[in-house]
Order: C-alpha cells, then sequence, then structure tokens
C-alpha cells in the first residue's frame, strides 16, 4: 500500500459523503417524488445541490474504479463506511437532522469494523496470492496474457 | 407507511448495489492494476480498456438502478439513516457475493467487520 493508494481509499470515503449529503439537501427542497410523476426526477437534476452531489459521486466512482483495480471488493467497502462518521457530521451540523445517540453508536460500530479490514491484505482474489504477499509481485506474474494486449496497443500507436 | 417506502427502497438500492459492485470490481480486475497500466501504457490506454469490458457497462446499468432508486429513499428518509443502512447492508452482502463470485477470500477478520456493520445497521435503524 503506497501513498498514493491511501488517497484514493480517503477519495473514495469523502467523495461518497459528501456526494450523498449534497443529494440529501437538494432532495429535500424538491420534495417527494411520487411513482405517479417519475418526470420529478428530472426536475431534481436541475436542482444545484442535487447536480452538485451527481459530479461529487462521479468523482466517487473515479476513486472506486481506480481502487477496485488493485484491491478487493470486500476490502474496498470498509473504507466508504468510514463515510458514516463524516455524513453523520454533515447531517447534524450541516443539513440540522437530528442524530440520536443510538445512531451515534451504530456508527461507532460501522466505523470499528474498517480497523478490522484494513489491518489484512489488500488483495487476496488473485490466482497466484500464495506467491507472496505483494499484489504487485502477483500482478506481474499474471501479466503475460495483458502484455500481449499492451504490445498490440503499443503497435498501433506506431501505425497510426 | 413512510417508513415501508424507505425500507423498500434500500433493499431494492441494496440488491441492485450488490450487482453492481460484483461486476465491477470484477472488470476492474480484468483490466488490472490502473496505476501501473497508466505508467506503462498511458491514460487513453486505461480508459479504453475500462470502456471496452461488458462487465464494466452491466455494473453501470445496476449502479444505475441503484442510484435512482437511492434519489426516491432520499427524498422519503434521513440521510443518516437511508446511507448508512443501504449501503452497509450492501456491505454484507457484497460480503457473502464476493466469496462466491469474485472468490475473495473472505476470512474471519472480514466476517467480524461485516457483523460490526450489521449491528451498526441495526441501531441505526433503532
Amino acid at each position: 500500500m503506497t501513498f498514493r493508494k491511501y488517497l484514493v481509499l480517503a477519495g473514495v470515503t469523502v467523495f461518497a459523503a459528501a456526494g450523498d449529503s449534497m443529494l440529501s439537501h437538494g432532495m429535500k427542497q424538491t420534495g417527494n417524488i411520487s411513482l405517479h410523476h417519475l418526470q420529478g426526477v428530472i426536475f431534481a437534476v436541475r436542482n444545484p445541490f442535487v447536480a452538485v452531489g451527481i459530479l461529487l459521486l462521479l468523482a466517487f466512482f473515479a476513486s472506486y474504479m481506480n481502487s477496485l483495480s488493485w484491491a478487493d471488493l470486500t476490502y474496498v467497502l470498509p473504507a466508504t463506511s468510514l463515510g458514516y462518521l463524516l455524513l453523520a457530521l454533515v447531517a447534524k451540523f450541516a443539513l440540522h437532522e437530528e442524530v440520536s445517540p443510538m445512531r451515534w453508536l451504530g456508527i461507532a460500530l460501522i466505523s470499528g469494523g474498517v480497523g478490522f479490514v484494513a489491518g489484512g491484505p489488500a488483495l487476496t482474489s488473485q490466482e497466484h496470492d500464495h506467491e507472496g504477499k505483494s499484489p504487485l509481485l502477483a500482478k506481474n506474474a499474471r501479466n503475460g496474457a495483458p502484455g500481449e494486449v499492451d504490445a498490440r496497443v503499443v503497435s498501433s500507436g506506431v501505425q497510426q | 407507511m413512510k417508513s415501508a417506502y424507505t425500507w423498500g427502497g434500500i433493499l431494492v438500492i441494496v440488491f441492485a448495489s450488490v450487482v453492481g459492485d460484483v461486476l465491477l470490481a470484477r472488470a476492474m480486475k480484468q483490466v488490472g492494476d490502473v496505476h501501473a497500466l497508466w505508467r506503462r501504457a498511458g491514460l487513453w490506454t486505461v480508459v479504453s480498456r475500462i470502456l471496452g469490458n461488458p462487465n464494466f457497462f452491466l455494473g453501470l446499468m445496476a449502479m444505475a438502478v441503484a442510484f435512482f432508486s437511492l434519489l426516491f429513499a432520499l427524498s422519503w428518509g434521513d440521510v443518516s439513516l437511508v446511507a448508512p443502512a443501504a449501503a452497509s447492508l450492501t456491505f454484507i452482502g457484497n460480503a457473502f457475493a464476493a466469496k462466491i463470485f469474485l472468490h475473495e477470500k473472505v476470512d474471519r477478520r472480514r466476517w467480524i467487520a461485516a457483523m460490526l456493520v450489521a449491528a451498526g445497521v441495526a441501531l441505526l435503524a433503532g
């Protein structure tokens, strides 16, 4: 795990929490969407908070895809759960929603789960995992086939 | 009635998210480490390899279903309930799905994490 990878995981956490909060705030302004008036969803997107929320969730998606390329799904997901702590703070201080002590306890338990996962290896799903703990080594070991694709890409670049 | 709508929405989000997460995770494992790939072959190769992956698009569609369900549910319930409840239940569903479909080694450490999250979700709903 490099500093850059921790930065990507931090992006996953912060963008998800900030995006959800913006969406919630925007949707409260827009009001309830009824199943009989689905066009309400279109109007909702024109709300600036909803629009910024969507942009933030796109940033989350980019970080999320990035992290999934070098880490397990069950490793990355707990990182997003650190966002619940952020969400609770935003809900209380920015959206002025009521956050009860029981919810704080729940958020604490969820966040505690992160510690268990963070202490383990990031990648376990590779076939070459038993050869070494380093995902990079495993990655290099199985890069025979993708290497061919790279060669093709390079040669097509030369042709252009 | 309002809470029935909220929890119904949460269940739809969870199912769509688990399907989406598994497909996207599989797609990105097929693409490979984007940091290494970017250094070796450039950004364009990374982008085209991701966009050329069928699992990526199927996952994206499932995520779109999850996203619009989230929009509905957020207009019915508080963000500090809907977002954590949906994402945490998704986390537990994903622990099973990742073990079965992605062959990740979901060890004791990761199951404990899943149970802590489950307990946390129960408290959030209470």
